[in-house]
C-alpha cells in the first residue's frame, strides 16, 4: 500500500508546501494541505500496516516537517482533494445520452425521479470533465408546498440538489419512491427526504445528504453556494 | 473540527504503539510458519482450518472432538480480538499452525497469534473512497506456500508474505469502476489463486480468473456469460450477454480425483427477466471448471430467466449419497430459490437428480423429472411495469451463509429463512458502467401470522428426509459449523447468540451472547492439545437490511449493534 513516490501530491507537499513562499490559489493550497497530511500519516502507519520497514521496532516521533500541521490520519483520497462546486456553477448531465449537456429547469420533472447531475463551471474549466462519481448531485423537483423552510431556503422553483452519495457506505443514491418522495439508496436501504432538508426517514444511513443551493439566474439552473455539509461517507 | 483532528491524532498515535509487533515476534514466526502445500490441503490436519470451509469439498466439518455433546457446558471464551470497523464481518478465522488470519470490511487482514491472542501483524488495504461496492464486506484468506492471499472491494488480488503481511504482489483482475468488485475468499490449488468477481447489480459480467500463487499472472479466466460462438450465447438476446451479471460472490469447491473447481454464478442482470428473453446461461447455476485449464466442462442452471434476485452463489457441498442402494459422488446445493438441489457429479458432466422445496416456495409448478428445469407461475415472475408477489423473498430459502455436513451424523444443516416472501417491480433501464443495473424495487413481508423465521434443519440427503428442525423467531444469517464431537456451532440471530447443537437430535446445548450479531463463518483448531472454537460478531450487510425490513413490516423495533470482534472460546480448565 502507499502512494507511489512521484505521486503529485507529494510533489506539492515538497515544492508547494504551506512553509514556502510561493503564492497559490486557494484550491491547491488545499491540496497542499492534504497532501502534507498524508505524507505524516503514512510515514507513522508504514511498519503497522505491514507495508515494509523493519518490523519489531517501535516508530520514533514522525520526521520533522516545518511548522506543526494538524495531521490527516485518513491514508484514503481526501475529499478536499475533489473539486467542489462554487456560485455561479451550472449542472450537467452525468450519464445517458444527454451526458454532459447543461441541465435546464425543464428537464426535471415534478416529483422525480432523480436526475445525476455534475456542477462546473460553464467554460469547462473545472468540475463535470475529470469529476469523481463522489462529485455527483441528485436533482429532484417538488411542490414548493411540500418544502420545509430550510429546504426552500436553497431550492430554486420547487428543484432541489443534493449530494448524490450516501452517507452510509457511500453508493451512487440511484433509487426513488414516487409514493413517499424519498431519495434511497440501493445498497442498504437508506432513505432520505428531500423535503426536509436531506434527512435520514429510514436505514442505517446516520446523516443527513448535504444540500447543493440553487438559484434562477435569467431562466438557467445555478448553484448558489457550496455544499452545506461534507460529502461522502466516513469509511468504517 | 479542529479538536476532532486533534483526537483523531492522539488515536493514530495510540494504533502505532498496540499494533508493532513486539521485538522479535515477526522474526520467530517466520522460523515456525509452515508453509501451505497441496498435500496439505488436500488431507488437512484436524488441528488446522487451512481453507475456507476447511476442507475443498465444503463441508465446514472438523474432525475435532475434545469439545463435544457431552461437555460444551463448559466452554468460555479465552480471548477476543477488537476489529475496529463496523458492518457485517463474514470472515472465517483461518488457522496454520497456531497462527490465524481474519480479513475485515474494509479489507484489513489480520494475523494474530491463535492461542494467545497477540497481533501479529496488520494489513490495511488501501481503498479509494469513490471505490464501487454494493456489499462492503470479506470472506476469509486463502493460504498457499508462504502467502496469504485476498481479494479485495476494488477487485484486487493481494498475496502478502504470511509472517510479515508484507505485499509480495498484487493484481487487478478487473475494473472496479465498472462496478466490478470482490468479497469472496479466494480458492487455492495446484499452484494456483481462484476468485469470482461480485457486481450482479452493477452490470457486470461475471467471471472465474485464476493466478499463478508465485507471481500473480493470470493462468486462465472463463467468463460465466458465453460470448458469441460460444455454446449458451444464444440464450441471451442482442448485446445483453454484456452486462448480464453471473456474479460469482463465494468460494468455489475443488474436486482433486476430477481435477474439477465447482462455483455458483449469481443472478443475471437487469432483474427482470422480460429484458433478456431467453435462459441465460449460466447464471444461477453450478459449473464445473477444469482446474488446469478453465475449461467449462459441466454446468446445471438451477432456474432459468430468474427475475427474483435469487443468486445461486453458494457452491454445492461434495458429499457422497445412497440413493435406491447405489452410491454416488453428488453435489448437494441448499438454494436461494428455496428447492434443495441433488445433483452427481462427473468428469464431463453435472447431471440432475432431485430436487425438493424446504421452504415455502409458490413460484415453481414443476420440475422436469429428466432435466430438474422448473416450470414457473407467470402470475409469481415479475416483469418490466408488474409487480409480482413470490416466496420466499429475495434472500431465499437460504442466502449465503454457507450450509454443512458432518460424516458422523450423515446430516446436512441448513441456515434457513422460512416465512418471508416479497414482491417485486420492473421498470426500463439502460446500462450506465458502474451504476444500479437492477431496474427493480422490491418489498419483503413476514408471513401472516407467522411466530417464527429463522431455521436450521437438518436432512439425511439419502432418505430425503428432514431429520430435525430448530426456529427461531429471528431472522438467521448464521454460517454453520460442525464437528466429530457431535456438535453444530451457529449464531446468525438478532439476540447476538452464538450457540451449539447437538448434532443428531438439534437441542440446543450452549449459547453465548456476544457485542453485536453473529455472521462470521465459525472455525475450530487445535494447539498444543487445546481444541478452540472461533467466530467473528459482527452484524451488518444484508442481515441488517433484512432486519430492517422486518421491522418495518411488523412494527418492530429488533436493533442489532455494530461493531467488529473476533472471538475465541475453549473448554474450562
Amino acid at each position: 500500500m502507499g502512494y507511489k513516490e512521484n505521486d503529485e501530491r507529494f510533489l506539492m507537499t515538497e515544492v508547494n508546501g504551506p512553509e514556502t513562499e510561493v503564492p497559490m490559489n486557494r484550491r491547491k493550497a488545499v491540496k497542499a494541505f492534504v497532501g502534507l497530511g498524508l505524507a505524516t500519516a503514512l510515514t507513522d502507519c508504514t511498519p503497522a500496516s505491514g507495508g515494509g520497514g523493519p518490523a519489531g521496532e517501535i516508530p520514533g516521533p514522525p520526521p520533522a516537517q516545518g511548522p506543526q500541521l494538524e495531521p490527516e490520519p485518513q491514508a484514503t483520497l481526501s475529499l478536499d482533494e475533489h473539486e467542489h462546486p462554487v456560485d455561479g456553477d451550472v449542472l450537467v448531465f452525468a450519464l445517458g445520452t444527454r451526458k454532459g449537456e447543461v441541465v435546464t429547469p425543464a428537464d426535471v420533472p415534478l416529483n422525480g425521479p432523480q436526475i445525476f447531475a455534475y456542477a462546473g463551471d460553464a467554460d469547462g474549466a473545472h468540475g463535470a470533465s475529470d469529476a469523481s462519481r463522489l462529485d455527483q448531485i441528485v436533482l429532484l423537483r417538488l411542490d414548493p408546498l411540500n418544502l420545509t423552510e430550510e429546504t426552500s431556503h436553497h431550492a430554486a422553483d420547487g428543484i432541489v440538489a443534493y449530494s448524490a452519495i450516501c452517507t452510509h457506505e457511500g453508493c451512487d443514491i440511484s433509487d426513488w419512491s414516487t409514493e413517499n418522495r424519498r431519495l434511497i439508496c440501493p445498497c442498504h436501504d437508506s432513505e432520505f427526504d428531500p423535503t426536509d432538508n436531506g434527512q435520514v426517514t429510514e436505514g442505517p444511513a446516520r446523516r443527513r445528504l448535504a444540500a447543493l443551493p440553487l438559484k434562477l439566474v435569467e431562466g438557467q439552473l445555478v448553484v448558489a453556494g457550496g455544499f452545506t455539509g461534507r460529502v461522502g461517507f466516513r469509511s468504517p | 473540527m479542529k479538536l476532532d483532528r486533534y483526537w483523531a491524532a492522539i488515536r493514530l498515535m495510540f494504533l502505532i504503539v498496540l499494533v508493532m509487533p513486539g521485538p522479535g515476534i515477526a522474526q520467530q514466526s517466520a522460523k515456525s510458519y509452515r508453509v501451505v502445500t497441496d498435500e496439505r490441503l488436500k488431507e488437512p490436519e484436524p488441528e488446522n482450518w487451512l481453507f475456507y470451509r476447511g476442507t475443498y469439498n465444503g463441508w465446514g466439518y472438523s474432525p475435532l472432538e475434545q469439545i463435544n455433546s457431552e461437555n460444551i457446558g463448559s466452554l468460555v471464551p479465552v480471548w477476543a480480538f477488537s476489529t475496529g470497523v463496523n458492518g457485517g464481518h463474514e470472515a472465517v478465522p483461518i488457522v496454520n499452525d497456531g497462527i490465524m488470519f481474519v480479513t475485515t470490511p474494509g479489507n484489513q487482514v489480520i494475523a494474530i497469534d491463535a492461542r494467545t491472542g497477540d497481533l501479529l501483524w496488520l494489513y490495511q488495504h488501501e481503498l479509494a473512497e469513490d471505490a464501487i461496492a454494493y456489499h462492503y464486506t470479506n470472506r476469509g484468506v486463502a493460504l498457499y506456500g508462504d502467502k496469504v492471499f485476498t481479494a479485495t472491494l476494488d477487485a484486487k488480488v493481494v498475496a502478502l508474505d504470511a509472517t510479515s503481511g508484507e505485499v509480495v504482489w498484487d493484481a487487478s483482475v478487473a475494473d472496479n469502476a465498472a462496478g466490478y468488485y470482490m468479497t469472496l475468499a479466494p480458492l487455492t490449488a495446484e499452484g494456483k489463486v481462484m476468485v469470482g468477481v461480485s457486481g450482479g447489480e452493477l452490470g457486470i459480467r461475471g467471471f472465474v480468473v485464476a493466478l499463478d500463487t508465485e507471481t500473480g499472472e493470470e493462468v486462465w479466466r472463463t467468463h460465466t456469460i458465453p460470448a458469441p460462438g460460444d455454446p449458451g450465447n444464444e440464450t441471451w438476446p442482442g448485446d445483453s450477454w454484456r452486462t448480464g451479471g453471473a456474479a460469482v460472490w463465494l468460494t468455489g469447491h475443488y474436486d482433486p480425483d476430477l481435477g474439477l473447481t465447482y462455483w455458483g454464478t449469481g443472478n443475471p442482470g437487469p432483474w427482470m427477466g422480460d429484458a433478456r428473453p431467453g435462459d441465460n446461461l449460466y447464471t444461477n447455476s453450478v459449473i464445473a471448471l477444469d482446474i488446469e485449464t478453465g475449461e467449462l466442462v459441466g454446468h446445471h442452471q438451477y432456474h432459468w430467466n430468474g427475475s427474483w434476485d435469487w443468486d445461486e452463489v453458494s457452491t454445492p457441498l461434495l458429499i457422497d449419497v445412497e440413493r435406491d442402494g447405489r452410491v454416488f459422488p453428488a453435489l448437494v446445493h441448499p438454494g436461494r430459490n428455496g428447492y434443495l438441489w441433488l445433483l452427481e457429479r462427473s468428469a464431463d458432466e453435472i447431471s440432475f437428480v432431485d430436487a425438493w422445496p424446504y421452504v415455502r416456495q409458490d413460484v415453481f409448478t414443476s420440475i422436469d423429472p429428466e432435466s430438474g428445469r422448473p416450470s414457473y407461475d407467470e402470475q409469481k415472475k415479475p416483469g418490466t411495469g408488474f409487480r409480482a408477489p413470490f416466496c420466499p423473498s429475495l434472500w431465499g430459502g437460504k442466502d449465503w451463509p454457507p450450509a454443512a455436513y458432518n460424516p458422523g451424523t450423515k446430516l446436512l444443516y441448513i441456515p434457513v429463512n422460512e416465512n418471508l416472501c416479497g414482491s417485486i417491480l420492473g421498470r426500463e433501464i439502460e446500462y450506465e458502467p458502474g451504476r444500479s443495473f437492477t431496474g427493480a424495487e422490491s418489498q419483503m413481508t413476514v408471513w401472516p401470522g407467522a411466530e417464527h423465521i429463522g431455521e436450521l434443519q437438518a436432512w439425511d440427503m439419502s432418505t430425503g428426509e428432514e431429520v430435525w428442525t430448530r426456529e427461531f423467531e429471528s431472522p438467521n444469517w448464521g454460517p454453520v459449523l460442525t464437528t466429530a464431537g457431535n456438535l453444530v456451532f451457529m449464531g446468525g440471530t438478532t439476540d447476538r447468540n452464538f450457540r451449539a447443537f447437538d448434532a443428531r437430535t438439534g437441542d440446543q446445548l450452549w449459547e453465548h451472547r456476544t457485542n453485536s450479531g453473529i455472521i462470521g463463518v465459525p472455525s475450530t483448531y487445535m494447539i498444543d492439545g487445546v481444541q478452540y472454537i472461533a467466530v467473528q460478531s459482527g452484524w451488518g450487510v444484508d442481515a441488517a437490511s433484512m432486519t430492517r425490513r422486518i421491522n418495518r413490516d411488523l412494527g418492530t423495533e429488533t436493533f442489532v449493534p455494530e461493531g467488529g470482534v473476533i472471538w475465541v472460546f475453549a473448554l474450562q480448565n
